[in-house]
């Protein structure tokens, strides 16, 4: 009876309606933070064009090898680095940061649903990593002559959105594994050899074949032959090996997630 | 029929009244790297006062905040927060939280940060409301980083006002605001209460908790010392600090002397004597007689200072022991 009392039951729970509003709330500022936060939003975006005006459209201009146009080729490569970056950079670093604040822990606090923050990030991840590859699309279709079907651009874009999803949850582990101030060094120890080494730089069998074969626990590597894949260039390997093995990286980086997860509740 | 309804009414109505709005019982705290941080702690919270936890740092205020909240889970005893476990939304939906965060989003304006809170809630406080009572009219639209450390602390309190909620938190609510400010906070701290709402504050200083709090009770080494009303405590904390009736004219007189602690415990209104390095440190109830007598016995007596000590450090120094 006294509980009963004292329990208001008129709003013990989210509608569904109310839930929805959350996840898209949270969703929106996290984008509008990290489009805010210059370091953010100029690198992640930035380095990609950068790198794929250069090696792309200025250093091979024109040029095709075996009839294969560089331009086109390297924007597979180029789009999987941005993407990658968007996700390593936005979640684990991000993440790492509002942790070691303490933000992380009024949040929990709060009445917000714990997954609309691990979405939000992520989907901030993919809208991020679809700027990026429709910006190095453009810039490949105006200046480097490189031409492909809507449909070929929409499969990029599908790929943007869930490649980033393994990559997400990389960004999860290091967040919860490393502390705050090394997160970011840690980041592009992580990002740049697993870039070159996955063949987003240089095609991957111009890399020495001790590395192609080290390539293949890569998730950059699978998902760069899907990307070539779905802009038509024959692909090394499988597409259903590789997307197994995006499949496998991922369950990995969540178990380990969870296992972090785990250690930080034991600790506080 | 209606006469047993209207009973039964009634007596809901008061045990709802009375019915404790949170609960610490028998709590020990036992983090993974083996510090004990609260001891055998039981709290009671009831609907409409403020309770202030009040202790030095490393007291265990926080540790009962965050183990209110469900934010950490305790090693023995149990926590209910209107009667429910307080990590279900339902007692989430109805408590709001300040804690001593480093930062928040920088690149999120004042009012972006509140609406996202106030979203969380179904019935959130108008967002007018929240403006004024947090005093964060004009700082709007400022980014979290072009804030002042007043204005940051301002905008926590904000959020934890967003969601209207029964039950609040504050873990340590004014540090770094000026005096005004901790006013105009401690105002609208009385006037949630007022409206029946239910405060849990930490704090450090003992005058915040006098302002404020309904009820005190005071924290050392994850133990509770004492709880009582202000005057109550106050009045254990004036009769554990001496034996003498003037504790509060207590000073702390540090000096280099020869004189030995036995020679000066003996002195009038001495009430500890500790060397420590070379620096003699006296606690004394008397001090103009105890630095004539420690003058005129000790002719190379130097680098004399005298203090008066926080009314708070004497008292949780000595209710320490």
């Amino acid at each position: 009876m006294s509980t009963a009392a004292i329990s208001l039951p008129a709003a013990s729970s989210h509608t569904f309606g109310r839930t929805l509003r959350i996840f898209l709330n949270e969703t929106r500022f996290e984008f509008l933070r990290l489009l805010r936060t210059r370091a953010f939003s100029l690198s992640v975006i930035g380095f990609p064009v950068v790198f794929y005006i250069f090696f792309g459209l200025i250093m091979n201009r024109g040029e095709s090898i075996h009839g294969v146009l560089v331009a086109k080729y390297m924007l597979a490569g180029y789009a999987v680095f941005g993407m990658v970056g968007a996700a390593l950079f936005g979640i684990g670093v991000g993440m790492a940061a509002e942790l070691n604040a303490g933000w992380l822990e009024l949040k929990r606090a709060s009445p917000m649903p714990p997954l609309a923050y691990l979405l939000a990030k992520c989907i901030t991840a993919m809208a991020f990593g679809v700027v990026i590859v429709s910006l190095l699309t453009a810039l490949g279709v105006t200046f480097g002559h490189v031409s492909l079907t809507l449909a070929q651009y929409g499969r990029m874009i599908a790929l943007a959105i869930v490649g980033v999803v393994p990559f997400a949850a990389m960004g999860m582990v290091l967040a919860l594994l490393v502390p705050a101030n090394s997160a970011p060094g840690i980041a592009n120890m992580l990002y740049l050899p697993m870039s070159f080494c996955g063949g987003l730089w240089i095609p991957i069998m111009f890399l020495p074949r001790i590395l192609q074969h080290f390539a293949v626990v890569l998730p950059t590597y699978h998902v760069a032959q899907l990307m070539l894949g779905s802009l038509g260039f024959p692909a090394a390997g499988s597409t259903s090996n590789h997307w197994l093995g995006l499949l496998g990286f991922t369950l990995i980086m969540l178990g380990v997630a969870w296992l972090g997860f785990r250690r930080l509740e034991q600790k506080s | 029929m209606s006469a047993v309804l209207e009973a039964e009414a009634a007596s809901a109505g008061s045990t709802a009244s009375d019915a404790p709005v949170a609960a610490l019982a028998h709590i020990t705290k036992r983090y993974a790297n083996g510090v004990l941080a609260l001891d055998d702690l039981s709290l009671t919270l009831r609907r409409g006062e403020i309770v202030a936890l009040l202790g030095p740092n490393g007291a265990g205020k926080s540790t009962a905040v965050k183990l209110m909240m469900g934010l950490s889970s305790p090693t023995a005893g149990s926590v209910s927060i209107f009667g429910a476990d307080p990590r279900q939304t339902a007692a989430r939906l109805r408590t709001g939280v300040m804690l001593q965060i480093g930062t928040a989003p920088h690149m999120l304006r004042v009012r972006e940060q509140v609406q996202i809170f106030r979203g969380y809630y179904p019935n959130p406080m108008p967002y007018d409301d929240i403006v004024k009572a947090a005093g964060l009219d004009g700082i709007e639209d400022r980014f979290f980083v072009q804030l002042s450390g007043g204005q940051k602390q301002r905008m926590l309190f904000a959020l934890a006002l967003a969601g209207d909620p029964d039950l609040l938190f504050l873990d340590e609510p004014t540090v770094g605001l000026d005096i005004e400010a901790r006013r105009a906070m401690w105002a609208q701290i009385r006037g949630l209460a007022a409206k029946g709402k239910t405060v849990l504050l930490t704090t450090h200083y003992l005058e915040e908790a006098d302002a404020l709090a309904h009820r005190i009770v005071v924290l050392n080494k994850g133990k509770l010392v004492c709880a009582g009303t202000p005057a109550e405590v106050k009045s254990l904390g004036a009769a554990a600090t001496s034996s003498q009736p003037n504790a509060l004219g207590l000073k702390i007189i540090r000096c280099v002397t020869t004189l030995g602690e036995d020679h000066l415990l003996a002195m009038p209104g001495v009430a500890e004597a500790t060397q420590n390095g070379g620096l003699t440190t006296i606690t004394s109830s008397q001090p103009e007689a105890t630095l004539r007598e420690m003058l005129a016995l000790d002719q190379s007596l130097h680098s004399l200072e005298v203090q008066s000590p926080a009314l708070e450090d004497a008292f949780l120094a000595l209710t320490s022991n």
